[in-house]
């Protein structure tokens, strides 16, 4: 056990397969001569040379299709975007080939490709950088869905889709990079597809990831001062969704609230929420509420912005609702 | 063929010297054999398509069967290719089974992709098949990367990236040609662009939607060494592409070739009346057909004699009726196919 940086966490683990496997090469901008954005890639030119660590052009649609037909021929690329939001430059590739491809070959391919970066909201970096994509990612059959929230959860989560046969878009977050947290050493995994209760709780479950993990479990220290007895649940995994741990949680509870940073129209809580009540409308005492960022494209003014993201008050206020206490 | 003569680049000037020695086109009778039946595939494609044996879109390659046949005479076994939707002919003349090529179009569970790509989808790994793609453009990158792939695995393997000229005007070309280019400084990407000019993205003229209508020629942009041809002529394409493949192969830096050829039938299946061009256009173009261009070159060296052409014929037309029965009597896919293969999980 060691304690790591979520962001060492990330670059140990690609050293790690690189050094095991290697078939493992990353591309990405500037992940070489200039270290990585936000230096996950730190050093890594200089250990594995220009072929494995390869600064591409500012071609978002060419280096992650790129990637997908070395994936296709068996090598085991990690792409870096800068950030998420630029991903959407290559969506077609994304979405029309790395999550297809097997599929409409009839099984003919594997695609072991990761696409990793930060999503999700900074600090003032305004509309265009600063959105929460996984639940547009998690809509399509044939893409896995990670959301780490611990350089624990950095790490076991990126041995598993790099290892992997298939697709992983790998949301990080840019403010948890310098988060610090206990990591087992060598060939600790994480499995997809296998929620973590986070805290064990009675009175109501609080499900969340990524980020907003940290600010539910900050809301569920203050209820317990007020008495109420949360459970949380961190997903870790959007897809594939661990709806068996959520739903044994609430029939507990009898109670759920769903937290995400992105908009709420046809979000991650939304689909959560859904299942939950498909698959547990019974054991429910009160509606899901669902804590969510402002529907509007991000502002640019502090002030603003922070109204635009969820806040422990948020959860806090949802909680003590299905509890009939607002 | 409008301005081929004027625009050549440098590189296209060494002329290529054609082999017509009756040795060289004696191994050409049996490509005489490999078009004849892609032409009478797709024939028969679009009559079981007209009679709803065939779903969705049907893209037929007839007329530009010199194209594909010329570069795969050139390929090695292990070498790789990727193409667009119009697909069919390129699986046949790899010796992909015309039954499983047929079964595919039919969706039924002995396709070459179980019946779950279709006609614009075909794959066949085993045989260096990457896939047909139907964005337009879409496939550039995948080419580009498993060119770099082939060379990163240490191996002197060749990837061949079809495309056609509507995919010229696409981020998704450009992109990816320009990594080629920087990539083949170290000989790490050992592909071949082949763009299929058949004049038409569908029905808008390369002349109205590309400013530069020398398709060869914007290679230049990405430092990639370039040329213009003659598309119709099987032997004088088998000829460029051998030279090519190898210097390729050698060098691992990428090349691009424009195939100056003629799309016969329309778009797509549903494109009849093709209102973009003149029943006159089509008729000139049909004088120029690749098989009878290749009939007149082996029937004059006399490698190839009227009755072993009739012979030639007949034998595609039974091969493509085995191919139709076969598709009509295969299963459909097991229901239970519907949640195969999106992953292959963990």
């Amino acid at each position: 056990m060691a304690e790591l940086t979520y962001r060492d966490a990330l670059r140990t683990t690609l050293i790690e397969e690189m050094d095991r496997d290697p078939a493992v090469l990353l591309l990405g901008e500037d992940i070489g001569v200039y270290q990585g954005t936000f230096r996950v890639t730190a050093d890594l030119l200089d250990r594995y040379g220009p072929r494995r660590v390869i600064d591409t052009p500012i071609s978002e649609l060419g280096f992650v299709g790129a990637a997908v037909g070395m994936a296709m021929l068996g090598l085991r690329p990690v792409v870096e975007v800068m950030t998420w939001n630029f991903s959407l430059l290559a969506l077609d590739q994304i979405v029309n080939n790395a999550a297809k491809v097997r599929y409409f070959s009839g099984g003919q391919v594997d695609v072991p490709l990761v696409i990793r970066g930060p999503n999700g909201a900074g600090v003032q970096l305004s509309a265009q950088h600063s959105q929460s994509l996984e639940a547009t990612y998690s809509h399509f059959p044939g893409l896995f869905v990670a959301t780490p929230a611990t350089p624990a959860e950095a790490k076991g989560l990126l041995r598993t889709a790099i290892r992997g046969k298939d697709p992983v878009v790998f949301l990080e977050n840019a403010a948890l990079y310098g988060m610090k947290g206990d990591v087992p050493d060598a060939e600790f995994v994480i499995p997809f597809g296998r929620a973590e209760v986070a805290r064990p709780g009675a009175d109501v479950t609080i499900v969340a990831y990524s980020r907003m993990l940290h600010v539910a479990m900050n809301a569920a220290d203050r209820l317990a001062g007020d008495g109420v007895d949360v459970e949380v649940i961190n997903l870790r995994t959007l897809r594939p969704l661990d709806m068996e741990t959520v739903v044994a949680s609430v029939r507990r509870t009898h109670r759920a609230v769903v937290v995400q940073e992105q908009w709420k129209p046809f979000g991650t809580a939304a689909e959560i929420a859904a299942s939950i009540y498909e698959q547990a409308f019974d054991d429910l005492d009160a509606p899901v509420e669902r804590v969510t960022g402002a529907d509007v494209p991000m502002p640019y003014a502090r002030n603003l912005e922070l109204l635009a993201i969820p806040h422990e008050d948020d959860i806090v206020r949802a909680v003590k609702k299905t509890l009939n206490r607002a | 063929m409008r301005e081929s003569s004027r625009t050549r680049t440098s590189a296209a000037a060494k002329a290529t010297q054609v082999d017509r020695a009756p040795a060289a086109l004696r191994d050409a009778v049996p490509w005489y054999r490999e078009m004849v039946l892609a032409r009478r595939f797709e024939e028969e494609a679009e009559r079981a398509f007209r009679r709803g044996k065939i779903g969705g879109y049907l893209h037929v390659y007839t007329g530009q069967e010199a194209v594909a046949a010329g570069w795969l005479a050139g390929l090695r076994p292990d070498d790789i290719f990727f193409t667009a939707y119009r697909d069919h002919a390129y699986a046949l003349f790899r010796g992909s089974s015309p039954n499983a090529v047929m079964a595919e179009l039919f969706g039924k569970a002995t396709g070459v992709a179980k019946g779950k790509g279709g006609s614009m989808h075909l794959f066949d790994v085993s045989r260096g098949f990457y896939g047909g793609y139907g964005i337009v453009g879409g496939h550039v990158p995948l080419a580009t990367g498993a060119a770099y792939a082939v060379r990163y695995l240490g191996t002197d393997r060749v990837c061949l990236c079809f495309l056609g000229d509507g995919a010229m005007n696409t981020g998704a070309f450009h992109e990816p040609v320009n990594m080629a280019g920087v990539w083949g400084r170290d000989g790490l990407c050992p592909i071949v662009y082949i763009v299929e000019n058949n004049q038409y993205g569908m029905g808008t003229s390369v002349e109205r939607s590309s400013a530069v209508p020398n398709l060869a020629a914007r290679f230049g942009a990405y430092a990639i060494e370039h040329e213009r041809a003659d598309g119709m002529d099987f032997l004088a394409v088998r000829t460029l592409a051998a030279r090519v493949i190898a210097q390729v192969r050698a060098t691992g830096r990428p090349y691009a070739v424009e195939m100056l050829t003629s799309r016969f039938a329309g778009h797509g299946a549903a494109d009849l009346f093709q209102p973009y061009r003149s029943k006159d256009e089509i008729t000139k173009a049909k004088d120029r057909d690749p098989i009878a261009i290749l009939e007149q070159h082996l029937r004059e060296a006399g490698v190839l004699r009227e009755a072993e052409a009739r012979r030639i014929h007949d034998e595609a037309s039974r091969i493509v009726l085995d191919a139709l029965r076969f598709a009509e009597e295969s299963p459909e896919p097991d229901p239970g196919e519907l949640f195969a293969d999106i992953y292959g999980l963990p």
